[in-house]
């Protein structure tokens, strides 16, 4: 199964392994990692699952949809261009090795 | 096919009626039994199908395909009986008629926009727990629970202040009229006439202030995404579904808190927990309870066959205390990993205001703990009776300042 990298705002990162199917924000919250707090279960409702992509994978990821660039602007932290929400970011074989930074706040 | 929910299908039948005041007095016994009967019940007196479990509330929510809410979320199957009002043209709408309504009211409530109404917010929460730290005792229903959302929700609507005073019966009578025929629905209806008109009255243009959540769905209609005959009736739905619901939502949290005084004391030590104690008391209480849906074909769900045109009642409260999902579901943990909780519902139809309620309770969470040492229950609660929504008519105490 592939396996994903956040890394914290303090640097420190936590290596984890998706299960099939799953979203980042799911693999996050599984494994009872701090940092994503997704109040609204992945329904592209709440932007508290924000994210910034490691610039030399954000090419490799789907285009952002009308809905998740529209929560985009209303994340607690800074939007950056490498922002995005990581319950739409669904965890494919070809994305083993993800890595995804994450924001000091979600709300 | 075999009649519905018969010994065949392999679906348990139950004796319970979930809109009794002896259900509301306590559900949690009926709760446990619903869940424990298998995944899907089948409940004689209201010729429904019932789902308690976790997995199959989920599974329900996220099926709108089969499981309308077109022919309505309440128990009256909208194919068989005039609504006792026009639908709604979103929580009673199945795509892709919702998923238009659904967009516009998704920009209004946005993240963004909850961002501008932040400060406004939290400044009257802080002057809500001035008040009351004068006043020492209080009702926390009527002083707190109601008197804050009222104080924000209907200006930040834009509504006129005169007749402010029906919103929370209006509000009542919609959650009441999603139940069975029984004395609850059938009074609520009958009285239902002048909280009608006002309401009808306050979702036309003209009588929303500029810059309100109103004013910005009417602005939609100039965008062309909708009409202007469909701009109030989607008023119409934060008029009845905005203000009761964080009522009951705030008026669960103080509960708990209030109950469970060593949470209330981790609150005050880490205040970034508020809006988790706010949202662990949406889970814990589940403010609304229950919804329907309605099969639009012959389905199996869990192993029992259901047929086209049968009520599916799923009880949020019941599947938000599952301990097939939750460690310890009968405790109030303010650090709880709730993300998943369908309190809020689930899927298409998920509340399409949770940001207002979240912003709600954890402004006013925040402002009662800074000040705030103790609160102490100092006479019996009373519980209010809804067919929907479940919460508190008062709730007597005394607050000890920090
Ligand atoms: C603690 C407070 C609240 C609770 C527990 C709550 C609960 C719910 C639930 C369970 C649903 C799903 C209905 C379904 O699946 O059929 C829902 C939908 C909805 N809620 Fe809330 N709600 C709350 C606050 C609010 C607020 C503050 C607003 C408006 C500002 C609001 C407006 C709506 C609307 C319009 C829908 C229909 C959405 C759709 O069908 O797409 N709610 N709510
Ligand atoms: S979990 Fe809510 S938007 Fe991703």
């Amino acid at each position: 199964m592939p396996a994903i990298t956040f890394i914290h705002p303090d640097g420190k990162s936590d290596r984890v392994e998706t299960s099939g199917g799953e979203s980042a924000m799911q693999a996050a919250t599984r494994h009872g990692l701090d940092g994503i707090l997704a109040e609204c279960g992945g329904n592209a409702m709440c932007a508290t699952c924000h994210v910034y992509v490691d610039e030399s994978w954000l090419a490799r990821l789907p285009a952002v949809a009308d809905d998740e660039d529209a929560l985009l602007d209303g994340t607690a932290a800074e939007r950056l261009p490498n922002s995005r929400l990581s319950c739409q970011i669904n965890i494919t074989p070809e994305l083993d090795g993800l890595v995804l930074l994450l924001p000091d706040r979600q709300v | 096919m075999s009649a519905p929910g018969s010994a065949a299908s392999g679906v348990p039948h139950l004796d319970v009626d979930p809109f009794d005041m002896m259900f509301f007095a306590d559900p949690y016994p009926t709760h446990e039994l619903l869940r424990e009967a298998g995944p899907v019940v089948y409940l004689d007196k209201w010729k429904v199908y019932g789902v308690a479990r976790y997995a199959e509330v989920h599974a329900v929510l996220n099926d709108p395909a089969t499981f309308c809410s077109s022919r309505g979320v309440g128990l009256s199957d909208f194919k068989k009986e005039t609504p006792w009002r026009p639908p709604s043209l979103i929580l009673e709408a199945d795509p892709p008629a919702h998923t238009r309504t659904r967009a516009v009211l998704s920009k209004v409530l946005s993240p963004t926009v909850m961002k501008q109404v932040r400060d406004r917010f939290a400044a009257a929460a802080e002057e809500r727990v001035d008040a009351l730290i004068e006043k020492r005792s209080f009702d926390a229903i009527a002083d707190l629970a109601e008197a804050y959302p009222l104080s924000i929700f209907p200006d930040a609507l834009g509504l006129k202040p005169e007749g402010r005073e029906h919103l929370i019966p209006y509000a009542s009578v919609v959650f009441n009229a999603f139940g069975p025929p029984n004395q609850l629905r059938q009074e609520a209806i009958e009285r239902s006439m002048p909280h009608q008109a006002y309401v009808a009255e306050q979702c036309q243009r003209e009588n929303l202030a500029p810059g309100g959540f109103g004013a910005c769905i009417h602005a939609q209609v100039d965008e062309g995404a909708i009409t202007a005959a469909e701009a109030p009736l989607l008023v119409r739905s934060l008029l009845s579904a905005g203000l009761d619901t964080t009522v009951n939502g705030i008026g669960a949290a103080l509960y708990c808190l209030a109950r469970f005084p060593d949470q209330w004391q981790r609150l005050r030590s880490d205040l970034s927990l508020a809006r988790g104690a706010f949202e662990e008391a949406v889970r814990f209480e589940s403010p609304v309870q229950t919804f329907f849906r309605t099969t639009t074909r012959e389905v199996e769900l869990s192993g029992a066959r259901i047929g086209e045109g049968e009520k599916v009642l799923m009880f949020l409260a019941a599947a938000n205390r599952d301990p097939r999902r939750w460690d310890s579901p009968d405790s109030y943990d303010i650090t709880r990993r709730t993300s998943g909780h369908v309190g809020f519902g689930s899927g298409i139809h998920m509340c399409v205001g949770q940001l207002v309620a979240r912003l709600e309770g954890e402004v006013m969470l925040t402002a009662l703990a800074r000040r705030v040492a103790k609160i102490e229950i100092t006479g019996e609660p009373k519980r209010r009776f809804n067919n929907t929504l479940r919460g508190l008519d008062s709730l007597p105490v005394t607050i000890t300042p920090a």
